[in-house]
Formats: C-alpha cells, sequence, structure tokens
C-alpha cells in the first residue's frame, strides 16, 4: 500500500492502538494534522501549550500501563515540549512524542523555526530518532514505542522532516523489533534470588522499600503478598505510594526528606534491606555517608543495573523486572520454611515505639485553613478513590503525606524533576483516560500559574478536575528553605498581585470558589464531588500562609536527623 | 584510576554524541576516544581512555551499556591487553639535526614518511608512553606539530570483542 509519510505517521498510531494523541499543530506537522483530521480512531487533545501536550500525554501514561503519546511542531514546539519530556524521562515514563521538523534540504540552514531537536532532547529522553528517509518512519516509530515500553520505561522522541511527511512510500507496519543492541533483561537471576530469600529469613530487623518501579512494572500485588508473607515493615518512596496499601498496619509511611519518624528510622535501623524499584537518591535517604555508616545487608531489584550500587553499594543485586523477581521470591518463601514472626518481635516493638511520636499529627485551627486539613478531607470525601495529580512544592508533600493511597497508579507526580506546572494538564490525560473516576490537582498559586492556559483545554474537552489549590500567598517550599536555612530573608518567594482564582477560572467557563474558613472546607469538598460531579471546579483555599512541611530531613544530613515540627528549628 | 573501555556500537549518526555527552552530563573523564567501523561496516568500535575510582568506573560501563546504540562495552584493563597508538609528527629536519632525527626516528622503530629539504614527517606507533617518551627525547623546538589518534585497544589471546 503506498501511502504519504503523514499518512504513514498516523497509520503507525492507529496500528499501536494510541487512544489520545496530545498536542499543537504548526508549519512542519501540517500535513500530519491533514491525516489527522481524516481519520476517527486517534483522538487528539488540542492543548494550550506544547509543555502541556507531554504532561498530559505522561499522566496518561502513569495513570494506566500505556505508552503516553504527543505530537508537537519543529523549532519552539520541541523546545516547549523538552521541560515534559524531561519530567518524564526523570520518573521514567513510557512515551513517545514525533517533532514536526523543518524540511530535510533545510536542516543545519538556521531555517525558520528550526532547532536541533534530536540534539537538545538528546540527555533528557531514553532514545531519540531523526528520521531521514520516509520508509525508516514506520520502523522508527515501531521502535520508538518498543523501547518506550520495554526495560527500564521512558520518553523516546521521533523527529519528522516536513518533505518526508510529504513523500509516498510503500507502508507495512513491522510486526516485531529485534535490536541486537537492546535486550533488557527481565528475569532475576535465580541464584541470587535464593540468596536474596535466606537473607530475608534470617533478618530480625527487616525493612521493605519500594519505589516507582514498582508502579511502573504493575508489582503492587506481589510486593503486598511478600510483605504479607514476611510480615515485614513496608515503606514507600515518594514515586512509590500506592505500591503498598497506605491504610495496612504494616506500612510505616512514605520515607525520605519528608517521610515519616518510624519510616525513616527503620530504614535507617534495618539490618536487612529490600529495595525494590528504588533508587536511593537525594531525597530518600540524604546523606548516603551517613546512611552507610550503619551496617546493613541490602537486597535490591531493579531493571535497570545502573541503578544498582549508584549512590549505596548493595550486597544482593538482582537486575530484572520486579514483578517476575517478586514472583520468584514468594514462590521460594512458600515453599521454604515459614518466617517465624518471633524473629521480627522486637523490631515491630521498636517501629511502635517510633510510630507514638504521632510525627503526622498537626495543629488544626478554627481560624485558618491548615494545608493539611484540606488534604485530608479530600481524602475522606472521595474515599480514597481520586486520582490525586500534584504540583510541586509544600502542597505535593502534603498531598503524600495525607492523601493516603491504597493502589498504584493514583498517585501522579513529578518527584524526579519536579516540575512546577505539571498537575493539571497530567491531571487531563489522567481524566480521559479515566472518565468515570474522580481527579483531583492538588497545587498551590505558585504552580498552577506555570500551566493555568490549560483551564481552557479542560473546557473544550469537558474535563471535570477538580482544582484545589493550596493557597498560601507563597512559594511555600521556598519560603521554608528560606526560614530554616536562610536567616527567614524571604527572597522573591512572595506572591503579590495575584489573580482572583474564582473568577479567573470562572472566565475560562468553569466554577471557581474561594475558600476562606476551615469549617467550610468539608461542606464545599462534598458539594464539588455530588453537585458539581460533571464540572470542573477551582477550589482557592487560603490556607495558613506560615504552615511547614514536617518532618523534615535537611539536604545533606541523615535520615535519623529529622526536625519534627518548629520546636526542632 | 586509568581504565581502557572498549564499545562496539551501531554505526549511526549521534552515536558518538550520545557516548560523548553521557560523559559530560554525568562529569566523567575523557582523556581519548577514538572510533572508526569494523570489518562490518554496521558496527563501529570506539576505545575509550578514562580514569576514576572502581565504582566511577563500575557507572560508566553501566550507563554505556544502557545507551540504545551501544551493543557491548568492556573494561580492557581489568586484563591482558594491548594498547596502541599512532602519531604523525612533523619535525624541523636541517644540517645536523637531520642525521639526529633520522637516527632516533630508528631508535624508536618509527618511519620517515615525508621529506623536505627543512622538515621530516615521523610516524610513530606504539603504546602511549612510547610516543610520550619519543617526545621528550627529541628536542622541543624542533617539534612544528603533532597529531596523535588517541588509544586503541585490544584484548589478548581469546578475549574477543565481537557481536
Amino acid at each position: 500500500m503506498v501511502l504519504t509519510g503523514a499518512e504513514i505517521v498516523v497509520r503507525c498510531l492507529q496500528e499501536e492502538k494510541v487512544e489520545y494523541l496530545f498536542g499543537y499543530p504548526g508549519g512542519a506537522v501540517l500535513f500530519i494534522y491533514d491525516e489527522l483530521f481524516k481519520q476517527e480512531q486517534v483522538r487528539h487533545v488540542l492543548v494550550r501549550h506544547e509543555q502541556a501536550a507531554v504532561h498530559a500525554a505522561d499522566g496518561y501514561a502513569r495513570s494506566t500501563d500505556k505508552v503516553g503519546v504527543a505530537l508537537v511542531t519543529s523549532g519552539p514546539g520541541a523546545t516547549n515540549a523538552v521541560t515534559g519530556i524531561a519530567t518524564a524521562y526523570m520518573d521514567s515514563i513510557p512515551m513517545v512524542i514525533i517533532s514536526g521538523q523543518v524540511p530535510t534540504a533545510a536542516i543545519g540552514l538556521d531555517a525558520f523555526q528550526e532547532v536541533d531537536t534530536v540534539g537538545i532532547t538528546r540527555p533528557c529522553v531514553k532514545h531519540n530518532i531523526l528520521v531521514k528517509d520516509i520508509r525508516d518512519i514506520a520502523p522508527a516509530i515501531k521502535k520508538a514505542f518498543y523501547i518506550a515500553k520495554t526495560g527500564r520505561p521512558g520518553p523516546v522522541l521521533v523527529d519528522i522532516p516536513k518533505d518526508i511527511t510529504a513523500q509516498r512510500a510503500e507502508f507495512s507496519y513491522p510486526q516485531e523489533v529485534s535490536l541486537r543492541s537492546y535486550n533488557p533483561v527481565v528475569k532475576g537471576h535465580s541464584g541470587q534470588i535464593r540468596k536474596a530469600a535466606q537473607l530475608l529469613l534470617e533478618a530480625k530487623r527487616p525493612m521493605i522499600y519500594t519505589g516507582g518501579g514498582v508502579i511502573l512494572s504493575d508489582a503492587a500485588k506481589q510486593v503486598t503478598k511478600l510483605a504479607r508473607q514476611l510480615g515485614f515493615p513496608v515503606t514507600n518512596t515518594l514515586m512509590g505510594l500506592g505500591g503498598y496499601p497506605a491504610s495496612d498496619k504494616q506500612f510505616v509511611g512514605m520515607l525520605g526528606m519528608h517521610g515519616t519518624y518510624e519510616a525513616n528510622m527503620a530504614m535507617h535501623y534495618c539490618d536487612v534491606l529490600l529495595a525494590v524499584g528504588a533508587r536511593f537518591d537525594d531525597r530518600v535517604i540524604g546523606d548516603p555517608k551517613h546512611f552507610q555508616a550503619e551496617p546493613r545487608k541490602i537486597v535490591h531489584i531493579d531493571i535497570d543495573p545502573s541503578s544498582i550500587s549508584k549512590r549505596v553499594k548493595v550486597d544482593v543485586p538482582i537486575v530484572g523486572d520486579v514483578k517476575e523477581v517478586l514472583e520468584e521470591l514468594s514462590r521460594l518463601i512458600e515453599a521454604g520454611e515459614k518466617p517465624n514472626p518471633e524473629n521480627t518481635a522486637a523490631w515491630w516493638k521498636q517501629i511502635g515505639e517510633w510510630r507514638d511520636k504521632k510525627c503526622m499529627e498537626y495543629k488544626n485551627s478554627a481560624e485558618v485553613i491548615k494545608p493539611q486539613f484540606v488534604v485530608q478531607k479530600l481524602w475522606e470525601v472521595t474515599g480514597g478513590d481520586a486520582f490525586v495529580c500534584s504540583d510541586v512544592g509544600q502542597h505535593q508533600m502534603w498531598a503524600a503525606q495525607y492523601y493516603h493511597f491504597d493502589e498504584p497508579r493514583r498517585w501522579i507526580n513529578s518527584g524526579g524533576l519536579g516540575t512546577m506546572g505539571f498537575g493539571l494538564p497530567a491531571a487531563m490525560g489522567v481524566q480521559l483516560a479515566h472518565p468515570d473516576k474522580p481527579v483531583a490537582v492538588i497545587t498551590g498559586e505558585g504552580s498552577i500559574q506555570m500551566c493555568i492556559q490549560e483551564l481552557s483545554t479542560c473546557k473544550q474537552f469537558r474535563l471535570p478536575i477538580k482544582v484545589l489549590s493550596l493557597n498560601n500567598r507563597y512559594l511555600g517550599m521556598v519560603r521554608q528553605w528560606q526560614q530554616f536555612f536562610h536567616g527567614n530573608r524571604y527572597s522573591e518567594s512572595y506572591m503579590d498581585s495575584l489573580p482572583d482564582f474564582a473568577k479567573l477560572a470562572e472566565a475560562y467557563g468553569h466554577i471557581g470558589i474561594q475558600v476562606t474558613k476551615p469549617s467550610d472546607v468539608e461542606p464545599v469538598l462534598r458539594e464539588v464531588y455530588t453537585k458539581h460531579k460533571n464540572d470542573l471546579v477551582f477550589l482557592d483555599f487560603q490556607v495558613d500562609p506560615t504552615e511547614n512541611v514536617y518532618p523534615m530531613v535537611q539536604g545533606g544530613k541523615g535520615l535519623t536527623e529529622m526536625i519534627l515540627g518548629s520546636e526542632d528549628l | 584510576m586509568r581504565h581502557v573501555i572498549s564499545l562496539l556500537l551501531e554505526n549511526e549518526a549521534g552515536a558518538l554524541s550520545r557516548v560523548s555527552g553521557l560523559f559530560s552530563a554525568r562529569g566523567y573523564n575523557i582523556e581519548s576516544l577514538t572510533v572508526a567501523p569494523t570489518e562490518d561496516p554496521s558496527m563501529s568500535r570506539m576505545t575509550i581512555v578514562t580514569s576514576g575510582s572502581d565504582d566511577v568506573v563500575e557507572q560508566i560501563t553501566k550507563q554505556l551499556n544502557k545507551l540504545i546504540e551501544v551493543v557491548k562495552v568492556v573494561d580492557l584493563s581489568e586484563a591482558a591487553h594491548i594498547e596502541r597508538e599512532l602519531m604523525l609528527i612533523k619535525v624541523r629536519a636541517v644540517g645536523k639535526d637531520r642525521e639526529e632525527m633520522k637516527r632516533m626516528v630508528d631508535i624508536f622503530r618509527g618511519r620517515i614518511i615525508d621529506v623536505t629539504d627543512s622538515s621530516y614527517v615521523v610516524e610513530l606507533t606504539g603504546s602511549l608512553d612510547k610516543l610520550d617518551s619519543f617526545i621528550s627525547a627529541i628536542d622541543r623546538e624542533l617539534i612544528l606539530e603533532t597529531v596523535r589518534t588517541g588509544v586503541s585497544g585490544i584484548g589478548r589471546g581469546d578475549r574477543i570483542l565481537k557481536v
């Protein structure tokens, strides 16, 4: 079948069963848009800024197990997409980004809207490909989807010059991809898994620490099964929330910079640590020297060999898909002697004492809305069933701390790159993927303004997202650090001249409500999830401007050196 | 510590910048880097001389392996291997220096491959140390131009890097 390059691009997306394509048209992709117009299978979602197209595709991918797809034009279209691509790369999200490029003959001649997209994105993609021949379009797209979703997932960019989309060539979609240079390991080494099982069974002070890899590999069930078999405490990283039910008694909360006292203490003082799909990053273990000063055996399961022994030396590395490895580990433990709960009784007692610190308690107020209170009420009102998308800052941490995720893929946030402006566009992708589910954005007045134009997209596609802005008139996390570490000099962290967000939401055709009284929080949330179920509602919560996120492990400090509250300052 | 890393990678546009970009992005050292196609024109062989602690070098090989276009990576310096580098050096050769230079080239088993009435171009192959020694053995003043390929390496005996 002879098709034009543009037809081939669209046919490839159809073959990959792409439901939604998030994008923005422009000169270099006009032929592709013309073909999109002529078909209905791939639905295009017109965003208001290319960054949002990539975040929306990202949210779609995070909340499902599918590849998110975005389409942008050359030059500024591609550069605007870069923040989105880097966000997905840092969190290993499977995505394919198709970018238009100036015609082949114009490449390198500083043409209008020309930029070296492959060069600019090279450090923040899993792979990228500049297609120089129409016959390479289909293999390149096939390869892009394959690379994006296999191994440690990540974004793959395919850059296609305009002239190629207008040429004609024979089309057939490749059935398979085989790359001699890329064969991710899936099954773990059985000898290593046996060693791991042995270590776990001998543990006196065990700890299971799971990260985003568990979510990406859909291994939450396997983690839960293994944890129950062993009766060990479990902590999740920020990226791993929902990888183990937060309401379970073996769950000790999130760990890290703003993790719970019990999770951080247990992480530090455990004698055997099972790390699953996590990478010991600076926000999780703080200072690696401090962490490694305490002796313990570490078993680390990860699909990416370069994540193993990168910041912390491990004793039993297991490279493989965490789901497969956990299943094998479970089988081994099931077949062997039953784990003896007495081994860990003293450890659980110790954890109980740490828990008694009740580090997540906060002083509520009848006068001013506490941001934690809003998140807590959202959790209650939605019965823990919402998809929660967050931006970046204090509100992100409160969302992670006070919305208790029992299921994976419900917590959508930019953990690695920390991209402000991520929440709302990501929520668009989530809502499209789950049209009947409650989707909430927890944001602040700083973050929301970085991609607020997407309220317009939400209107066009009738997305009933609920935006909860914890408006404290500060770039809260910056202010918190300035308070703690920069002598209360609030350099440029105060937000003056804020818009009336409720009116702004109304201007976009949505419902906007400003909430100032703590007693209104719950009734408003109830109303939003009943009466306004099918509308986008923007809730502008006027919260306590000076509230801080606790506990906190200061950058460069060890996990045991936590600031638990203002009295520790 | 100094390491010689050898890799096979797809002979595709951009593959080289992926490798060099990785080194700069992650702050790894490159002392030299050489690359050329192999007997299979779809594949290139690269030799990178780098330095770093064992942990850093382990990360370097892992990160290289992660690049989609990299087919195989081996740290040659882990076992017996051979390193060679080619140098072309243009030297002034007039009067008594002419004879002296010729003798020096012979001692180092180099070859003179271009002759004018005032200069030679000397071709010299050997380990990095040998080339360095030649440069220090001759009078600095006489050196007009130096070009070196960087180290190429291969394992001894049964150590074979091939797909």
